[in-house]
């Protein structure tokens, strides 16, 4: 494997048009997130407050998005939703990759019975039915967003933990971890040195690749009725979309924009995910 | 294991190892099938001295050497390099590999493809926390193992140089660390022949300028020629002959070393001697001799003729004096 | 009629960072049952022939001049004609055995189907074909159901060269054939070579950067450099009275063991070989040359005959002098 430099990293990249594409998306809808307060009010997300607006409205000048049953602006919930859904996100793939990552390291590393004791462990995560799981979780932690993280995280760091330790098995075999050994170094030298630095890429990537499961996650368990019922998120403005009946009423602004919104981030850091994946796994690269 | 089986009296021995063995495999023990890699190696090697270790792979060469750093752990015996004990004490061990470095025979895999020729080179001195101007000490060791003008290969990466250099590198790399002895592997095996010499050369330089030891591990008996004062022959996990360079490879006393002579294209009017068969499996150790299913003694009936047949069969032999400071293992 | 020649074969690479010229006009004549050493250092433009001989280069490669096999242009040959003539008259053998052959097949298998491609012979008759060529090349015929990885790294070269003896080739190209072998393993494939071309009356193309195994194995030697031949003639003379300072360098690379000359004194050439993309002016070799003089840098030698008359020698260098 050669390393990949700086700037023929960027090169291949500029040349990756989807990567590219995905990129601007997750760049837009990152400044919405960060930027929903001064986009919109946090009013508009009140029943209490949108009394006096029309329900079901259809969108128009007022209501670029139109309202939901109880008169709230659906754009309103579709901007707020991003930050919940990034955030959620973001913070699950977090632990996910940390969790992951350290198994992984330690396993890979460590070898002998500590592998092997983490492996049966990394197992038996692994072959755990998702959902179920995560809805007893859901049920028996409490509706909360802190809750839902941890359900995502505690769920998907298995493949993380295999990915990791596979390479790290790999770099472990290379000649110049022999030779930093000849050359009197310690362990954790070698970790730093050189197995840290060859596994971080593919972190990376498998990381860009963990955000949009975690997103779809957060979606399902929130439209499943095991989301936080305080704050506005994709997922919740689908399930009330459903449970008001907008579906059968035909106020497609009402499900649209959030379903929509989901497709988008998923499709977009996938295509960023895969891009670096290619770019950063040599094994990859090849083909 | 007799007296005189420890080449030439030295008063200043730098390397010594005692009945050291490496298994690999099975339990580690002494029975069947455990990979007897070393199988009981007495050698010295003096201060300065440039001693090459010479066999077919499979010998245990190569472990040998790593065993020498405590990078392979021997089941039996003892090594000493400078004075210090090779145990698995890991502050011991570093000191230990201070002052013994290892060359390899693969100068790309040996070098991290993300770290510069710089980082490559300071990696030893930071290891051990050597005082000192760090870019001082690298540029200068650079310069020493002929990368002039040395700021130039600094922020370098491995893929930029060619296989020399990145050899040179790590010359340079062990010589930073100011060690007795290096332990070569290989050292010019994956180079391209036209460039061997200039290595072999700057390797040899450094046995005059720093007193430095080199033992080398090679299948090559024209490096042994170019660059070894003594030369020691492994077969199957034992040296079977050790003596000065001009009298192995001129009067080769074992057979094995007469054959492994034989077929060095352009040697002299030695008549060939192809060995058949496959490089000896050191988990399938023979009875006697361990060379007499290969030996053409055994083989031509001469064995038979002389009536030491049924000792090369039956009984292992040991190192013996041949002439001053020669010794080899053959019944004959 | 020569079984290959080569006529100011030039080959160039199309890489992101422009052209590479590997071989740059090369003359090369290899009549039936000749062997023909090619020498020189990694990257000088000698595996590159190899593959232009059976077209075998990655695809925009431009190839100029002509390679004549049994006096066919291989590069006017059809698709169809192209796959005929691999393998029936001229065969490959490279080095990295481990890699040339599919590990999930049967050796036996392996050789059947080069045998089977390219005749029309039933199972039976092929599988008959596939024992006498491993006992050939010194392999028991029983071993043919073997697989790559059950077998040594001697073993697997010996498979590859029956492998390429299969459909009875004229030509053997051997890239690098021992280099990854063990001395006593590359003195039994070096064996083998021989026998075959003296029992077989097999003409060979023998290429590596090892001058003493090609003056071991060959009749005549080439010596390349940057792209070019800078030296040929009868192996012996070649490296027992090189003309060419690089050959000269090359053949001191291999000491006589006993020789008094070379006792603690390593010789080799200092330098790296030249990057093809951006080679030196005049002579290529003179930023390495040890005898250049100021013409060197300017004027690139061509090569030419020197010696006696009956000697098959030529250099390009100026301090030769020609015929």
């Amino acid at each position: 494997m050669t390393a990949v430099s700086r700037a023929d990293f960027l090169r291949r990249f500029r040349r990756d048009r989807l990567a590219m594409f995905g990129l601007a998306v997750l760049i837009l809808f990152a400044l919405m997130a960060i930027l929903a307060p001064v986009l919109v009010d946090d009013d508009a997300l009140s029943a209490v407050a949108s009394l006096d607006n029309p329900t079901w409205a259809s969108p128009s000048g007022d209501f670029l998005l139109g309202t939901d049953h109880l008169g709230r602006s659906v754009a309103a919930q579709f901007v707020y939703g991003s930050r919940v859904s990034l955030f959620v996100g973001l913070m699950a793939t977090i632990f996910t990759i940390a969790i992951g990552s350290i198994v992984g390291v330690v396993a890979g590393f460590a070898g002998k019975w500590v592998d092997a004791a983490l492996m049966r462990l990394t197992d038996w995560f692994l072959v755990i039915p998702f959902l179920p799981l995560a809805i007893v979780l859901a049920a028996v932690l409490g509706r909360g967003i802190w809750n839902i993280i941890f359900v995502i995280s505690i769920t998907s760091w298995p493949s993380t933990a295999r990915l990791v330790r596979a390479q790290v098995l790999t770099v472990k075999e290379r000649l110049y971890v022999d030779r930093a050994r000849a050359l009197g170094a310690s362990q954790l030298h070698v970790v730093r040195r050189h197995v840290l630095p060859n596994v971080a890429p593919l972190i990376l990537a498998s990381a860009t690749l963990a955000v949009p499961i975690s997103i779809l996650t957060e979606t399902t368990l929130a439209f499943l009725g095991l989301g936080d019922p305080t704050q506005a998120s994709w997922g919740k403005t689908l399930e009330e979309a459903f449970q008001a009946g907008a579906i059968s009423r035909g106020a497609w602004w009402y499900y649209l924009p959030a379903g929509l919104g989901i497709v988008a981030v998923v499709l977009a850091f996938t295509l960023f995910g895969r891009a670096l994946e290619e770019i950063l796994d040599p094994r990859l690269r090849e083909r | 294991m007799s007296p005189d089986a420890q080449g030439p009296p030295t008063t200043d021995t730098l390397v010594s190892v005692r009945g050291a063995h490496v298994r690999f495999g099975a339990g580690r023990g002494a029975g069947t099938g455990a990979v007897r890699a070393v199988d009981g190696v007495d050698l010295e090697v003096a201060r300065g001295e440039v001693l090459a270790l010479v066999g077919e792979s499979g010998c245990g060469k190569t472990t040998l050497i790593r065993s020498m750093i405590g990078l392979e752990p021997l089941a039996e015996g003892s090594i000493a390099v400078d004075g210090l004990e090779v145990t698995r004490n890991a502050r011991e061990l570093r000191a230990l590999r201070r002052r013994a470095q290892m060359i390899f025979q693969d100068p790309t895999g040996a070098l991290n493809p993300r770290h510069t020729i710089f980082e490559a080179v300071a990696e030893g001195l930071r290891i051990h926390r050597v005082d000192g101007d760090e870019t001082e000490l690298v540029t200068a060791a650079l310069a020493s193992a002929g990368l002039r003008p040395p700021e130039r290969y600094l922020r370098r990466f491995p893929h930029e140089l060619s296989g020399g250099q990145r050899q040179r590198v790590l010359i340079a790399a062990a010589m930073a660390l100011d060690p007795v002895v290096l332990l070569a592997d290989e050292p010019v095996a994956s180079l391209d022949a036209s460039i061997r010499g200039e290595i072999l050369a700057l390797m040899r330089s450094y046995v005059d300028t720093h007193g430095v030891s080199i033992i080398a591990v090679t299948h090559d008996l024209g490096l042994a020629w170019n660059i070894a004062d003594r030369v020691a022959v492994m077969y199957l996990g034992r040296i079977v002959e050790l003596g000065p360079t001009e009298e192995v490879l001129a009067d080769p006393q074992h057979p094995y070393t007469r054959a492994l002579l034989s077929v060095v294209p352009e040697t002299r009017g030695l008549e060939q001697q192809i060995l058949q068969g496959e490089t000896p499996d050191p988990s399938r150790m023979p009875a006697g001799c361990r060379f007499h299913p290969r030996c053409p003694v055994v083989a031509s009936g001469e064995a038979a003729r002389l009536g030491i047949e049924a000792r090369c069969r039956g009984e292992d032999p040991v190192l013996t004096q041949r002439s001053a400071g020669h010794t080899a293992a053959c019944h004959l | 009629m020569s079984i290959l020649e080569l006529r100011d074969l030039s080959v160039t690479y199309r890489t992101e960072g422009g052209d590479v010229p590997a071989v740059r006009g090369v003359n090369l004549t290899i009549e039936a049952g000749d062997t023909v050493g090619l020498a020189g250092e990694s990257g000088c433009g000698k595996s590159t022939i190899a593959g232009a001989v059976l077209r075998l280069l990655p695809a925009g490669t431009r190839v100029d001049g002509q390679v004549l096999l049994d006096g066919e242009d291989v590069y006017q040959m059809n698709p169809g004609r192209l796959r005929a003539v691999r393998w029936t008259s001229a065969a490959i053998v490279f080095q990295g055995a481990l890699h040339s052959l599919n590990p999930v097949h049967r050796v036996g298998a392996q050789i059947a189907e080069a045998i089977r491609v390219h005749g029309s012979v039933d199972g039976r008759a092929a599988a008959t074909r596939v024992g006498e060529l491993l006992e050939q090349v010194g392999i028991p015929a029983s071993r043919a159901s073997r697989y790559p990885h059950q077998l040594s790294g001697g073993q697997r070269q010996r498979v590859l060269i029956a492998l390429a003896l299969a459909c009875e080739p004229k030509l053997l190209i051997a890239d690098e054939p021992t280099t990854a072998l063990d001395v006593m393993v590359q003195a039994q494939v070096l064996d083998l070579l021989a026998s075959l071309q003296r029992d077989h009356g097999l003409a060979m193309l023998f290429i590596t950067h090892d001058l003493s195994v090609l003056t071991h194995a060959c009749r005549r030697l080439a010596v390349m450099y940057a792209g070019r031949i800078v030296e040929t003639g009868l192996g012996v003379d070649v490296f027992r009275d090189p003309q060419h300072p690089y050959s000269r360098a090359l053949a001191g690379a291999f000491p006589t063991i006993g020789d008094p000359s070379s006792r603690l004194r390593p010789s080799g050439l200092a330098g790296d070989p030249p990057d093809p993309s951006a080679l030196p002016t005049g002579c290529p070799f003179h930023p390495r040359c040890t005898v250049a003089v100021d013409a060197c840098r300017t004027t690139d030698v061509q090569l030419r005959p020197v010696g006696s008359a009956s000697s098959e020698a030529s250099a390009a260098c100026v301090h030769v002098e020609p015929r």
